[in-house]
């Protein structure tokens, strides 16, 4: 086992390392510059301003020369100050990356919550009305566009019915005390989190209704309704454990949004999250803020994947010994 | 009930009991699209942060709604007619000009220490310090000395006696007391440990009738009236600037209750605001918002690359300008809100010339042009002797709703007359960063120029400033238009003082403009402020001084 964590791990650092060499050779590649740009909507901004903002931001050096200084520093451990926040990289991701994973977890959470026991739900009625519903909301979640979920719930409850907050994270100042702001965090969250959990319960109902499904035709499921065990103790106790495998594989790999975020959401909804700065930072060729913000995603997908090997083996003890 | 569903149903039934917010009468919530990069009154150049510094700091100079050059943190504006201004030699014996100006009587820094002539000395060295940062260096290098006479008067000398000698805009001042030890330690690092962004809410950092109480990057910054602000009382207890850039979701926002008014500035596109506003003005009563339309220095307009051999006829030009119909255009997509432009300068300009010809929509005109031309109709189109077709391409920026709409509105109305127009969009990043500034569009560039009044086109139309390789493309002047004249008129302009014989030489400019045709005016694009009633005082400029300038005048009746 210590030998299989240790290989996944240099493969990990490996990866991400091209990953790097790919994102700033993408970013290095794109046309214009900030100050491009900057030139490009105030006249008033002479040549000579344009040279010194360039070489004093480094813009003026070829990418791949910057690229190696950055590599040498992020070895060391020093991500560098973001050009766009004017502060160390680190200062300027830790308050999105918290608010990201405070969005994207809660809304993972509802998701698995809602979507597994429908899966579960729709497997062992195949066919019926039941099992026809849950499919078509399980393809209306899969093809839904978010950012019209979003201002369609927008609408609905912020706009016509006033019930709850149009977007941020919180209503500036207006309620002191904690259970107060602790109220006026989880209204904020209320329409984000639906939007970002309805637009990823479809592939959960889907993976688990099939898995189940898949499971339900083994032998070792008919065996047990043979010996008289309850379908319910056969289902939580047996096939679940069994049909986990594919499931857990998803989960896993989308264990990486909660560190990248969902940038559509995050724009209709105002929340600053990792998801707006990674791009922020991408179009504004802040290299170490959108490096470091990508590679933090990469690590935690791979990070996801291992987890997920590390469940096949306690699911499954067979897959380890193979 | 399943476990799940019940964990929802307490979810939303603590959200509706737990806190219902009520916004104090006092407060004011502006929505917005951008969040500023930095606070920094001098470093990056960024209209989110002009908008919410200019509630809390204030500029020597500026110009006011009328667009008239005014006193903001000064007593009196230097004219050489009232004496400040003293023109004098430089060292290199070349015309300069001296400038007199005194610190505004109480003005002080948020933490009660005064502002003073040591601030203005201490900006002027960061500003013309090549590794401050500062993006809009130009008049931090023009100043050569700065001479100190005591505590609030001090003496500008520049190195050239240009028109607007006195407007010194661009001199945001900084306090010497908290910034200086974090420039002088390291002036290479400034940029990045300047306490505007270290430390925001330091109160000494604002000398406006607000300053930054707090803020949340990405989401919001919250400002309170400055205790020491020796101005008129500011009306608001808090007024908290907002970010929301999808302009769906602010107009959601602003319908919601969760903004209170959106700004002009930064706000929705003018279709969208022209829309809100039928919506609101179908609603009993009218509904509660007002919006008030401002065209302002915006130039939208084509450039022409003039390197085209088609384009370089000025017939075929002036065609395109008489084939045109942009009332229409006006009128059908923008409500008749955003007016057409007959030159690169706007009517409310005081230099403007009302006598600049124009191109009305006239196709017969525009038909017998394109045929002086040597391009004919033939088969459905126009073509040459040699029997190539009359292409012309059109690029502009992706997702700017308001130019795709009118670059199809023009590909119809020059299809008319036998030109085949072809559409092209692309990212603003490309637009701008490869294909204009390395003029690598091959015939048309739709964009916009933002000036100042009266602002001086030497950068887009001398003919020194056409950007090519051998210059390491720099300048402005996309086009690649050269005139001598129009350089003797930029030249000219620059430097004289006589407001007659300047305006006489700018009708001259305007009229060479609008003849040779080196970019097609368009419009003057019209930015919409969205406000509630009941919020007075508010009033645009539609230059680059923003309404918030005068925010101390904002009130709710």
């Amino acid at each position: 086992m210590t030998h299989r964590i240790a290989s996944r791990l240099v493969q990990s650092a490996l990866v991400l390392l091209v990953m790097s060499f790919v994102v700033y050779a993408l970013m290095g590649l794109m046309p214009g510059d900030p100050v491009d740009l900057m030139v490009a909507a105030d006249p008033n901004l002479s040549a000579a301003d344009a040279a010194r903002l360039k070489a004093l931001y480094g813009l003026d050096r070829p990418w791949t020369e910057r690229y190696l200084a950055w590599l040498g520093q992020a070895v060391r451990g020093e991500l560098g100050w973001s050009r766009l926040y004017a502060k160390p990289v680190a200062a300027a991701l830790a308050p999105a990356l918290v608010n990201t994973l405070i969005l994207m977890g809660t809304a993972m959470a509802v998701a698995l919550m809602v979507a597994i026991p429908l899966g579960i739900a729709a497997s062992r009625r195949p066919g019926s009305a039941f099992d026809h519903v849950v499919n078509l909301l399980a393809f209306a979640s899969v093809s839904l566009p978010t950012f019209w979920l979003g201002l369609m719930l927008m609408v609905v409850f912020a706009v016509t019915l006033g019930w709850l907050p149009a977007g941020g994270m919180e209503e500036v100042g207006a309620i002191e005390g904690m259970w107060g702001g602790l109220g006026d965090r989880l209204r904020h969250m209320v329409l984000p989190v639906t939007t970002l959990a309805v637009a990823g319960m479809g592939q959960y109902v889907r993976h688990a209704r099939a898995a189940m499904l898949g499971e339900a035709r083994q032998d070792y499921v008919r065996t047990a309704l043979a010996k008289g065990c309850s379908p319910g103790r056969v289902v939580w106790r047996h096939q679940l454990r069994n049909a986990a495998a594919p499931v857990v594989t998803i989960i896993a790999l989308d264990l990486g949004s909660l560190f990248s975020g969902a940038l559509i959401a995050e724009t209709v909804f105002a929340w600053p999250g990792m998801g707006r700065l990674i791009y922020e930072a991408v179009m504004g060729n802040d290299f170490n803020l959108a490096l470091t913000g990508l590679l933090l995603a990469t690590a935690m997908t791979l990070m996801g994947s291992m987890l997920a090997d590390l469940a096949y083996g306690w699911l499954d003890p067979r897959t380890v010994k193979q | 009930m399943p476990p799940p569903y019940r964990l929802v149903v307490l979810v939303l039934a603590l959200c509706a009991a737990l806190a219902q917010p009520v916004r104090a009468k006092d407060d004011l919530t502006i929505g917005i699209t951008q969040y500023p990069a930095t606070f920094h009154p001098n470093i990056e150049s960024m209209l989110a942060k002009t908008y919410i510094l200019d509630m809390a700091t204030r500029p020597f100079t500026a110009f006011d709604a009328e667009w008239k050059l005014v006193c903001m943190l000064c007593e009196r504006l230097p004219t050489i007619e009232n004496g400040l201004a003293v023109a004098e030699k430089t060292p290199e014996g070349k015309p300069g000009v001296a400038l007199s100006f005194t610190i505004k009587a109480g003005a002080k820094w948020g933490d009660g220490k005064p502002v003073t002539t040591e601030d203005v000395m201490f900006t002027w060295q960061v500003g013309k310090h090549p590794l401050s940062g500062v993006a809009d260096a130009e008049l931090y290098r023009r100043i050569l000395r700065v001479e100190i006479k005591d505590e609030r008067n001090f003496v500008l000398h520049l190195d050239r006696l240009t028109f607007d000698y006195n407007a010194i805009n661009d001199f945001r001042i900084v306090p010497a007391h908290i910034e200086a030890p974090r420039f002088f330690d390291a002036p290479g690092e400034y940029r990045n440990r300047t306490a505007y962004d270290q430390d925001s809410a330091n109160p000494g950092l604002y000398n406006g009738p607000y300053r930054i109480a707090s803020a949340v990057q990405g989401s919001h910054v919250v400002l309170v009236p400055n205790a020491h602000w020796n101005g008129a009382k500011p009306a608001f207890a808090r007024i908290v600037v907002k970010t929301v850039e999808n302009t769906a979701a602010l107009e959601a926002n602003l319908l919601s209750g969760g903004v209170d008014m959106i700004a002009g500035e930064l706000g929705l596109p003018l279709e969208q605001a022209i829309a809100f506003e039928k919506r609101e003005g179908q609603k009993k009563g009218n509904g509660r918002f007002t919006v008030l339309y401002k065209p302002g220095l915006v130039y939208e307009h084509l450039d022409v690359n003039l390197a085209s051999p088609v384009l370089a006829d000025q017939r075929v030009r002036q065609a395109l300008m008489w084939g045109m119909d942009r009332e229409a255009i006006s009128k059908q997509l923008f409500a008749g809100r955003q007016p057409v432009a007959h030159s690169a300068v706007n009517p409310l300009d005081g230099v403007h010339a009302a006598d600049v010809p124009r191109y009305s929509f006239d196709a017969a005109k525009a038909a017998a042009l394109l045929d002086q031309a040597g391009w004919r109709m033939n088969g459905g189109g126009r073509r040459n002797a040699q029997g190539e077709a009359l292409v012309l391409e059109i690029a502009t920026t992706a997702g700017n709703r308001s130019r795709e709409l009118v670059s199809q509105v023009l590909q119809g109305q020059w299809r008319r007359l036998g030109i085949d127009v072809r559409l092209k969009s692309e990212p603003p990043r490309v637009f701008f960063g490869d294909t204009v500034t390395r003029r690598r569009f091959p015939h048309l560039a739709l964009f916009a120029w933002y000036s100042a009044p009266e602002s001086v086109p030497r950068s887009t139309l001398h003919s020194t400033m056409i950007p090519r390789e051998d210059n390491n493309f720099s300048g402005q002047n996309y086009t690649g238009y050269g005139n001598p004249r129009m350089d003797e008129l930029l030249d000219a302009i620059e430097v004289e003082l006589d407001r007659k014989k300047r305006t006489a030489l700018w009708r001259e400019l305007q009229l060479l403009y609008a003849r040779d045709l080196p970019a097609l005016p368009l419009f003057f694009k019209a930015d919409a402020h969205i406000l509630p009633k009941a919020l007075k005082g508010v009033v645009p400029t539609g230059h680059q001084d923003p309404t918030t300038l005068w925010v101390e005048t904002w009130r709710w009746e």
